[in-house]
């Protein structure tokens, strides 16, 4: 059932797996999420190094985990690295996976940080944070809209709507701890009650 | 004695204005470390709605309105928004030293969790109560994100911009994200490029 891949991995091709991701780092504005169609079309269909069904345990997992999402990067490095000989091989390869998502794009903000450190009085400066803010703050918003949305059946997953709404609503107004609502989130989920019939 | 009570609301109101929260900061990379450690572990479905948490409300290292202009940069660069974030927070108090050390923070106990849950996963990921449950999760931290965003509306009260036009531009944004699926790099670079103009004009008025 399980389709497994046996990789004979060259220096080469590690070195192409960096190049990769150290590409698409520099386009990623918004974070590597929107970068899943050519990740998927890189590492399953041209390189055939990862399955499908890798690939989407590592987002799955990722997303159920704690920490940053773009550990799903990780992930798809460790499995890439198991596929090419086994749990020797998966570190380095997950570790060459990270290195090439983050390191591009961390000098990048690291740089531009200090610059607009350096030149928070320019009025280019100030007029970028705050003519962007209306625009990001929306963006944040229609975030939680879409994870609320996305991967529902239509109105039959009522209930995962008004489980998010109802969040929203308590993170809005109390200080209660958002760990408590996650809990509540897995009970209620594993408890079956957020699946209609 | 009506105009004594006055007197004293307004006196309140202006002393509870002048007593804002006292702002922080750091003190030492250690602390830095631990904070971007505890917000890590505990972030599920993403560590945002945290790290609005603890910096703003609880560490008070930035106020809400720095938080947004922050957010500005970090969401508009490449890379992830809230690791983005870190950076700067880690660079502006301790250099190159703080971004790698906020860097570390958020990576270390996430990469050694994550791990173990992939092997758990490979042996009970099939389990229709674990995917349920997930589901749960998922559901809960789309209210987190949503509810983040939501709060930080507030920032936008003294934007030079104006209410109505940040109004405007946070409910376009939204309708075209959310309803009419545009792509979020057209709606950064068209909406954002408008409030961009505005807010360059505008500043130049006041100055």
């Amino acid at each position: 059932m399980n389709e497994t891949l046996t990789l004979a991995m060259l220096w080469t091709d590690w070195f192409n797996l960096f190049k990769h991701f150290a590409s698409i780092s520099i386009a990623s504005v918004g974070g590597p999420l929107v970068l899943l169609p050519e990740i998927y079309q890189f590492l399953v269909v041209q390189q055939s190094w990862l399955t499908d069904a890798q690939f989407s345990a590592s987002i799955v997992i990722a997303q159920a985990s704690p920490g940053p999402n773009v550990m799903f990067v990780a992930l798809m490095g460790w499995n890439i690295g198991l596929n090419a000989g086994g749990f020797g091989w998966a570190p380095f390869a997950a570790v060459i996976c990270m290195a090439g998502i983050l390191l591009p794009s961390s000098v990048l903000i690291f740089v531009t940080a200090r610059w607009v450190q350096a030149n928070q009085h320019l009025r280019a400066v100030r007029a970028f944070k705050l003519g962007l803010s209306p625009v990001v703050i929306s963006m944040m918003v229609a975030a939680g809209w879409l994870l609320a949305t996305a991967n529902t059946d239509g109105v039959r997953d009522w209930p995962l709507w008004l489980l998010a709404a109802v969040t929203a609503v308590i993170v809005y107004r109390t200080k209660i701890h958002m760990l408590l609502l996650l809990a509540i989130g897995a009970a209620l989920g594993a408890s079956g009650l957020l699946v209609m019939g | 004695m009506w105009s004594l009570a006055l007197i004293a609301l307004l006196t309140c109101l202006i002393a509870s204005l002048m007593t804002t929260p006292q702002k922080q900061h750091p003190h030492s990379l250690g602390e830095l470390f631990n904070t971007f450690s505890m917000l890590a572990i505990q972030g599920f479905g993403g560590v945002l709605a945290f790290i609005e948490r603890e910096l703003v409300d609880k560490k008070k290292w930035m106020t809400r309105t720095e938080f947004v202009e922050e957010w500005s940069i970090a969401r508009t660069m490449p890379g992830p928004p809230a690791l983005n974030l870190c950076i700067m927070v880690g660079a502006k108090h301790f250099g190159w030293r703080g971004a790698l050390v906020s860097l570390a923070g958020m990576f270390m106990f996430p990469t050694m969790i994550i791990l173990t849950l992939a092997i758990a996963y490979a042996h009970f990921g099939n389990q229709p109560q674990i995917v349920d449950a997930l589901r749960g999760m998922g559901a809960v931290a789309a209210g987190m994100i949503g509810a983040t965003g939501l709060k930080l509306l507030s920032a936008l009260k003294t934007n030079p911009l104006g209410v109505k036009v940040c109004a405007a531009l946070v409910i376009l944004s939204f309708v075209g994200i959310a309803i009419l699926q545009w792509r979020l790099l057209y709606v950064l670079i068209v909406l954002g490029g408008i409030g961009y103009v505005l807010a360059f004009l505008k500043l130049k008025d006041q100055a």
